[in-house]
């Protein structure tokens, strides 16, 4: 999905992991994700750089559909549909 | 000829068994050294690797085991062997020196202060995320009886044990990823 059709998506979950550091991001994706139901969707919020790698290949070894990112100012909004 | 069907059936079981007892999504790592940096990489993997759904399990030996010891727990009844080695080497994970520009504490103070800047866990945290997640914390029983280590002044952790090299090579035979750091 482009940045356009993501910035019209309401999360079913927002998970705020900005200012924390390598692996924290992932951790809280992890944490959060048991939190909502298959096909329901999050959002994660990083200023982590190396986030943006990570939660697709998470996603691909979790079988979550990685939807896209949004670059905001100073962070990065990653969005998934849980498996 | 149905004879021969059904050996070779029964053949082919056995073997998907062995398959599926095989490898599994788990990470073994060997935690040698006992340097701060190091084993800030060594929990950062492991954490990482738990988020990434894989078991994992850690084989803390020679001078990494330093690095598990409580400081508040004090111990009687060692030989003055086992005294200097508790005195020489650093007591628990907060007092780790860097690999590189330790510069008499100087070095390692500083990347402290720049964890804390950047937000990068300390390695307090880390092992109480590593605790939450169940990692699992394995010590070498050889190297803890080198060093005169006592099961009684390490750290408390919620998965700890003290085992062998067997143990070690046990896990790391049905891990998908073996490190060693």
């Amino acid at each position: 999905m482009n940045s356009e059709e993501l910035r019209n998506i309401t999360a079913n979950q927002i998970v705020d992991a900005r200012g924390t550091a390598c692996p924290g991001p992932l951790l809280a994706a992890k944490k959060a994700i048991g939190d909502i139901e298959s096909g329901e969707i999050m959002e994660i919020l990083s200023s982590d750089e190396g986030t943006k790698h990570d939660i697709p290949r998470w996603c691909e070894k979790m079988e979550h559909d990685f939807l896209g990112i949004v670059e905001e100012d100073s962070y990065t909004r990653l969005f998934l549909k849980k498996a | 000829m149905s004879i021969d069907i059904e050996n070779q059936i029964a053949e082919l079981q056995k073997k998907v068994g062995k398959l599926e007892k095989g490898t599994k999504d788990q990470l073994s790592m060997v935690v040698f050294s006992g340097d701060l940096d190091k084993i800030l990489a060594a929990m950062i993997i492991s954490t990482g690797a738990v988020a990434y759904d894989m078991k994992v399990k850690l084989f803390f030996t020679f001078w990494a085991t330093a690095a598990l010891r409580d400081p508040q727990k004090k111990v009687s009844g060692k030989n003055l062997i086992s005294k200097m080695f508790g005195m020489m080497l650093p007591k628990g994970k907060n007092k780790l020196k860097l690999s590189k520009m330790h510069m008499m504490g100087m070095g390692s103070a500083m990347m402290k202060g720049l964890m804390k800047k950047k937000n990068v866990a300390s390695l307090d945290e880390m092992f109480k995320i590593a605790g939450e997640l169940g990692v699992e914390i394995n010590i070498c029983e050889m190297s803890m009886d080198l060093m005169g280590f006592k099961k009684e002044e390490m750290m408390d952790y919620p998965h700890m044990n003290i085992c062998g090299v067997a143990t070690f090579l046990a896990d790391a035979s049905e891990s998908k990823v073996q490190l060693f750091i």
